[in-house]
């Protein structure tokens, strides 16, 4: 009977192995090729890393669910290319983790969104789109001016980025809440230290139109400010994939 | 049902409640005044909640030992009533964000009330809500019947049924607190997705020792599926979630992989979580309670043994028909599309191994509404694995891709398909698990039917035609060789459409809580008749005479 | 190493695909098996209204 039964048992254990076996293959052949594929990702010596206030506009970006509407991922069709400019290399999302290229457009792609509008712009649209764009479906995000910014914890953020391979300095990590207040306060102290660290070409000011408070909406402006803008490789690129 | 455990099971519940309680307590202590804090309140209400019935069973004779030798079904009660529960929960948010796109003043000035942070309460409360309870409870019972064995013990499928309950109802309060990976159907935070992996290693062990414990000697097809959705879920659940933590104390996590790996990565398991959470779960649902509903084997064994490898083998390949046209290689997506397309026979070999089972019992269709159910399912998988092959094209893709097309594909799947087998499947178990010859209403079951389908085909209709309108919008030119028409313009096309799908969902909706109704109405008076006669054992409602007996 | 790895993705997953069907197929239908499946398809309509000891 022991013999039976041990029969069973191996026959069950037999079964699993050959079901993770057969399902692996397909993910294993599709993704590991991508990690050892050099040209995957394109290089782009100008390519810089989200300073510390996009980054927490970002992380909102995220909390909000903005990613279900919009597609930060124009493909390579000529429509497309028209409509929104350039398409998306994949070197633009190589500091995204996790990336956020987006599965539906209700509302339109914003891969190149960053400059198109003003500051102004985002804060009134943000606040209720309607005003702005009287067909709109979007929700208002009337909270985000009401929201102070949370800044303590960004030196912990850039430390995890880090840890999975975005090239923070230690400068940058410690100085991470300090650089968040000095972005959107361009008058204050603070300010130097983020254009010597980010590159003279950052964003520097009160993205929310007011100066003396922090708020979400100064976050989540300044990473829709800087959408598409973080490398050029897409402009000096000659887009030659483009199909139909 | 809590004195029916033993009283060694009722010490080990309460151990590991105690342990939770001071996990939870540790989270709220770590996470003061943020989100993270607040779960770990919730996970310490959780084991008090859970506690305190236990509690006042707690010194409760042993159970008598005739229960040994029956088979262990109060967790698959409890299941499915929880489904039904998320069913109304998750597709009554779904109306409201349906409805939150064609009148998007509809809701309130709170953050957890916009649209953003409701839509993933509606994806998780349908899909591991509704569908996640629903397997696990028939997969508790379909296990022990067709192994002719009980479960191992008492106490595990109760932790993974309310364990898995917990996480849900973590990723759902969180989505409105903000907590989110931001990752399409994978969005609950790190330390819920450490906690599901416990949950689910503890499922696959249920499954093993009870298939270990069999007394039949091959393993019936419906396990297969139910096996291979357990397993494979667990790999595409933790290689996808890889993450770190900013800390311990805190929900925020930063996802292992970026950009266009990580998009590789996502769908991956996005199109895999359709594949073996949706479909192979659900297959084994049906090939399970269709042919007992119906009285007859299924069709062929052999079809359903061949389209089982071809579906575990084939759909793991097919991700990357999502990218099309990305940054990915195109290497990659050209061979996301080829296996899509070949997926087809595997998928349809399925369908139509369903409806041959049903062919000369077509009457037993027209008069059961739950087996209707069964059978409209099969069809509205054939539609929908058809259009998903051909959606996977790269040509047609790139009219249908973000285009609400996609929307309304997945709802042919999970409405006409998910929904469609699981109402069935409940609709047939209900009775047998409460011991009843019928369901409390049969009309009630039919006014069920044709919400579902009315609702289903309304859906699918609006959005098919939505998606196809705004992708050939977008891609229109004037004869000066302009683009013709603005985003907005395609927007405000929608609107129509929009009111249309709102209007089919509603009628979905009501559909789940007419069936919601009448489950309890049937637990109800099964449980005023067991009172008034001395109820004997298990009737098995269903199937052919007897023809082997019990006990060999 | 890359191009090996691409070049084994490019083709081996076909031969894969077909040595995997071959193989199911034969599982299928090999005769042997039949009657297991015979009666396994008709074993769950069978009077199941507790465990087997």
């Amino acid at each position: 009977m022991s013999e039976f039964h041990r029969k069973i048992e191996r026959n069950t254990i037999r079964f699993v192995l050959a079901i993770i076996f057969v399902a692996s293959i397909g993910g294993i052949v599709e993704i590991a090729p991508l990690f050892t594929i050099k040209n995957t990702v394109e290089a782009a010596p100008d390519m810089r890393v989200y300073t510390p206030l996009e980054l927490a506009g970002r992380n909102i970006y995220m909390r909000e669910g903005c990613y279900a509407c919009h597609s930060q991922m124009i493909r390579t069709l000529r429509d497309e290319v028209e409509r929104y400019g350039p398409y998306s290399l994949a070197v633009e999302s190589q500091y995204d983790h996790p990336m956020l290229w987006g599965s539906k457009r209700t509302g339109p792609d914003i891969a190149r969104l960053g400059e198109k509008y003003s500051d102004a712009w985002h804060v009134a649209h943000l606040y209720n789109p309607r005003d702005v764009v009287p067909e709109s479906v979007m929700p208002a995000y009337r909270w985000l001016l009401r929201n102070e910014l949370k800044i303590d914890d960004l030196p912990g953020h850039l430390r995890a980025m880090r840890d999975v391979g975005v090239p923070y300095t230690d400068a940058m990590i410690e100085n991470a809440a300090k650089d968040a207040f000095g972005q959107a306060t361009p008058e204050s102290d603070a300010a130097a230290g983020v254009t010597e660290r980010y590159g003279a070409a950052t964003h520097m000011r009160a993205f929310d139109g007011n100066a003396g408070r922090l708020t979400e909406m100064d976050a989540l402006v300044a990473y829709l400010q800087i959408l598409g803008k973080l490398t050029d490789a897409a402009q000096k690129t000659e887009q030659t994939k483009i199909g139909e | 049902m809590i004195a029916r455990l033993t009283v060694a099971e009722r010490q080990s519940a309460l151990l590991i409640l105690i342990v939770m309680s001071f996990l939870g307590l540790a989270m709220a202590v770590a996470g003061r005044g943020t989100p993270f804090g607040l779960h770990g309140f919730l996970v310490i209400a959780a084991s008090i909640g859970v506690g305190i019935p236990l509690l006042r069973k707690f010194y409760a004779p042993e159970p008598n030992p005739a229960q040994f030798e029956q088979y262990y079904d109060d967790p698959t009660k409890v299941g499915i009533v929880l489904a039904m529960l998320w069913a109304i929960a998750g597709m009554f948010v779904g109306v409201w964000v349906a409805a939150l796109l064609a009148w998007p003043d509809l809701t309130i000035d709170a953050a957890w009330a916009s649209f953003g942070r409701l839509r993933p309460i509606h994806t998780s409360g349908v899909i591991f809500g509704f569908g996640g309870n629903a397997l696990i409870a028939t997969s508790f019972h379909v296990l022990q019947r067709t192994s002719r064995a009980r479960l191992p013990d008492q106490l595990s499928p109760w932790f993974v049924l309310l364990g898995y309950n917990l996480f849900c109802i973590v990723a759902a309060t969180g989505y409105m607190m903000g907590v989110t990976q931001s990752k399409e159907y994978a969005e609950p935070e790190w330390y819920a997705d450490i906690w599901l992996v416990i949950v689910w290693v503890v499922y696959f062990l249920i499954y093993i020792r009870t298939l270990a414990r069999r007394k039949e000697p091959h393993i019936y097809v419906a396990n297969w599926y139910y096996m291979a959705f357990i397993l494979v879920v667990a790999i595409l659940h933790i290689v996808n979630n890889l993450a770190v933590p900013v800390s311990f104390g805190g929900f925020k996590s930063y996802s292992a992989f970026s950009g266009v790996q990580d998009a590789m990565t996502q769908w991956w398991y996005g199109h895999n979580a359709v594949a073996f959470f949706l479909t192979a779960g659900f297959l084994g649902m049906l090939y399970y309670y269709l042919p007992k509903r119906a009285g007859r084997p299924i069709f062929s064994y052999r079809l359903s043994i061949i389209s089982f490898w071809g579906i575990t083998f084939m759909y793991m390949w097919a991700g990357s028909h999502h990218l099309h046209y990305t940054a990915l290689p195109q290497w990659v997506q050209t061979l996301g599309m080829t296996f899509s397309i070949v997926l087809l026979v595997p998928s349809w070999a399925s369908a139509g191994n369903a409806l041959a089972t049903l062919n000369g019992a077509w009457h037993k269709v027209r008069d059961d509404a739950t087996l209707r159910f069964m059978m409209v399912a099969a069809v509205f998988y054939g539609i929908s694995t058809f259009e998903g092959s051909f959606m996977a094209i790269r040509a047609v893709n790139s009219l249908s891709h973000y285009t609400d097309w996609t929307v309304g594909h997945v709802h042919a799947g999970a409405l006409g398909w998910v929904a469609m087998i699981t109402f069935g499947s409940i609709y047939a178990l209900v009775p047998w698990m409460w011991k009843r010859e019928t369901m409390y209403s049969a009309r009630l079951i039919e006014v069920h039917f044709w919400l579902a389908l009315v609702g289903t085909v309304v859906y699918v209709f609006a959005m098919w035609n939505s998606g196809i309108i705004q992708g050939l919008m977008w891609r229109t030119y004037t004869d000066s060789g302009t683009l013709a028409y603005s985003f907005i313009d395609s927007l405000v096309a929608m609107h129509p459409y929009y009111i249309a799908r709102a209007f089919g969902g509603l009628l979905f909706l009501l559909g789940a809580i007419v069936g919601t109704y009448n489950v309890l109405m049937t637990i109800r008076v099964a449980k005023r008749e067991r009172a008034q006669s001395d109820g004997g054992t298990d009737v098995p409602s269903y199937g052919r005479d007897p023809v082997l007996q019990a006990g060999e | 190493m890359h191009d090996m790895v691409v070049a084994f993705s490019k083709s081996w997953g076909l031969f894969y695909l077909i040595a995997l069907a071959v193989g199911v197929v034969i599982y299928a239908y090999w005769p042997a098996n039949r009657a297991g499946f015979t009666r396994a398809k008709n074993s769950i309509l069978d009077k199941d209204d507790r465990p087997w000891s």
